[in-house]
């Protein structure tokens, strides 16, 4: 069994390469969301470069489409693409932009503009119930993307239609651009909104691929409703000096913060194996 | 005089080929009345998907059904589709190209005395401006079958609008000239060109008789296809005769007149009047009142053309 632990912090490496490299990109939320994105695409996911095409694929959309980095560096670790791409993220006339792309391969829609992700991914779970099609669908959303009304709408479909097949999750790290989701816009509460409108609540520690892996079985056996998975992150994690802090949301480091990001992941690393 | 309207062409077409094809599904907005798609709904509830009053998800429930090999068939009223839910038209269905086809029922100013909340006098210049966003308005009925039947052959993005009210006929039944994104020639003519989209064709052919009398030989294009719009038929008007005159349910910003006029200006500069609603509410009334205020009328193409003419 691969050591997943050691794992995520090669692939916050890689995601801190590619935002050193382009200047550019999300590396707080990069950060929290790397162990769901992991436990999906390593433990759940029904998913690889090989069925890419099979209707009865697994589908995944990445709602907080500016955590594109973390989704490239754990698509290419599952080989849906040379690691070698990575290099191009952000570069002129790549097709690793940033936002979630569907002409990389693995990418199902484009995505970053919030809110969006919820609602596609019910159309994929009703298409899955026509089809009488096994797939699950999944998708993550950012705690400060709940503002938008349209994932109340998405919300709101998905228990009318008992879609038992989609699994939301929200990745709690409790910072946004402009600071605690708190003092911007409530966000507190989760528990009691998704469940009025009849989905399933659980609860994980987010940077905890156990504590992930188990929700989402969970998930997969609750019946006649969808499940909501608040994933309790800490934005940055892995690195102390951007844990926590909202200016990280999208700062590039210097490199002096990249030599210490990029040491302190190594020793992470080397404790987890 | 017909007495069908083209929205319930749409709801026969789809309903008639869901019977063989299993994929095709259809979407509402609590919008089943008003877009005639009750027979669908009743001969395959099954491949009917409700969303309440709630247009994002609508468009985004579409798309995400097309991805999975589904062919998404929308209809709302043009005045929400096209504003309120753009921004889901733009992301989910025309960049991540997926297989919806967006309907947007009781277009233009159909719900002439609800005011401007529910008018979409503005449907071409935002649908249009979306990149791979294709965007239709067909005159009468028999075009709205002929397209439709085209639009169930492709895999692409497309808006299309169609008006609440019945049409009278622009075409003969069993005979119908239609390509797909060739603009249909109404009326031969070599003097001047009328070119229209939706319900202003029939104004339009109906003006082109009454010049006739005249003896001005009037060609009426039917632009049904506004984007990608029939480059070659309008330089080909633009080169034959003198003028061209556009008319459409729509201001006259980034509408089929402004696309008609950049073409002509750029290849081949000929004088170019757009008839079209102005930049402002419009005033209440029945359809056809409000098109004689602001002279989307055979009467008032017929004076145009008369005028440019001389």
């Amino acid at each position: 069994m691969e050591n997943l632990k050691a794992k995520s912090f090669e692939i916050r490496q890689d995601i801190l390469d590619i935002i050193y490299t382009s200047k550019a990109g999300h590396i707080g939320g990069d950060f929290s969301v790397c162990d769901i994105l992991i436990t999906l695409y390593y433990k759940q996911m029904n998913i690889s470069p090989e069925n890419i095409h099979n209707n009865d694929r697994d589908r995944f959309i990445l709602s907080k489409g500016h955590s594109v980095e973390a989704l490239y560096a754990v698509l290419a670790s599952r080989g849906f693409f040379p690691k070698e791409d990575l290099k191009t993220v952000s570069q002129y006339n790549s097709k690793y932009i940033g936002h979630p792309n569907n002409k990389v391969n693995g990418i199902e829609m484009n995505s970053g503009s919030l809110g969006h992700g919820l609602s596609v991914c019910v159309g994929m779970a009703l298409a899955g119930k026509m089809n009488k099609a096994s797939y699950r669908v999944y998708t993550v959303m950012g705690d400060g993307e709940l503002a938008e009304g349209s994932v109340w709408e998405g919300a709101m479909a998905a228990g009318h239609y008992k879609l038992d097949n989609l699994t939301a999750v929200v990745d709690r790290n409790r910072l946004q651009i402009s600071g605690s989701t708190e003092d911007v816009m409530t966000q507190d509460s989760q528990d009691e909104r998704w469940k009025a409108f009849g989905w399933e609540v659980l609860h994980a520690v987010g940077n905890d691929i156990d504590s992930l892996n188990e929700a989402f079985e969970k998930a997969k056996i609750i019946k006649g409703k969808p499940t909501m998975i608040i994933a309790d992150t800490i934005k940055g994690y892995g690195v102390s000096f951007m844990q926590n802090s909202a200016p990280w949301h999208h700062k590039v480091p210097t490199a002096e913060e990249y030599k210490q990001a990029t040491e302190e992941l190594a020793k992470r690393r080397n404790e987890a194996l | 005089m017909n007495k069908i309207p083209n929205r319930q062409v749409i709801c026969d077409v789809l309903t008639e080929r869901a019977n063989s094809d299993p994929d095709i599904v259809v979407l509402c907005s609590d919008s089943r009345g008003s877009a005639s798609m009750g027979d669908f709904v009743k001969a395959h509830p099954d491949q009917f998907v409700e969303t309440g009053i709630a247009e994002q998800n609508l468009i985004s429930i579409a798309a995400g059904l097309a991805s999975c090999g589904k062919k998404s068939y929308v209809a709302s009223p043009a005045s929400f589709l096209s504003t309120r839910s753009m921004e889901q038209a733009k992301v989910d269905v025309a960049y991540s190209n997926t297989n919806v086809k967006l309907i947007g029922i009781s277009g233009g100013i159909s719900y002439g005395a609800l005011g401007m909340t529910h008018h979409s006098a503005t449907d071409i210049a935002t649908m249009g401006s979306i990149p791979n966003m294709r965007v239709y308005l067909p005159s009468d009925r028999l075009q709205t079958k002929q397209l439709f039947e085209a639009l169930l052959k492709d895999t692409k993005p497309a808006y299309i609008r169609v008006g609440r009210g019945t049409v009278e006929d622009v075409y003969e039944e069993g005979k119908v000239p239609f390509e797909m994104d060739k603009a249909t020639t109404v009326t031969e003519g070599n003097d001047i060109t009328i070119i229209a989209c939706g319900e202003m064709v029939k104004p339009a052919q109906e003006a082109a008789a009454a010049l006739k009398g005249q003896n001005v030989s009037c060609r009426v294009l039917d632009m049904y296809c506004v984007k990608p719009i029939d480059k070659e038929a309008i330089l080909k008007a633009a080169n034959e005769t003198k003028a061209i005159l556009t008319i459409e349910e729509h201001t006259s910003i980034g509408g089929m007149g402004a696309m008609v006029s950049q073409i002509v200006a750029a290849n081949c500069p000929k004088k170019v009047i757009n008839i079209a609603l102005p930049d402002a509410p419009v005033i209440a009334g029945k359809s056809n009142e409000v098109f004689a205020y602001y002279g989307l009328t055979k009467e008032n193409l017929v004076k145009t053309a008369l005028e440019l003419m001389v």
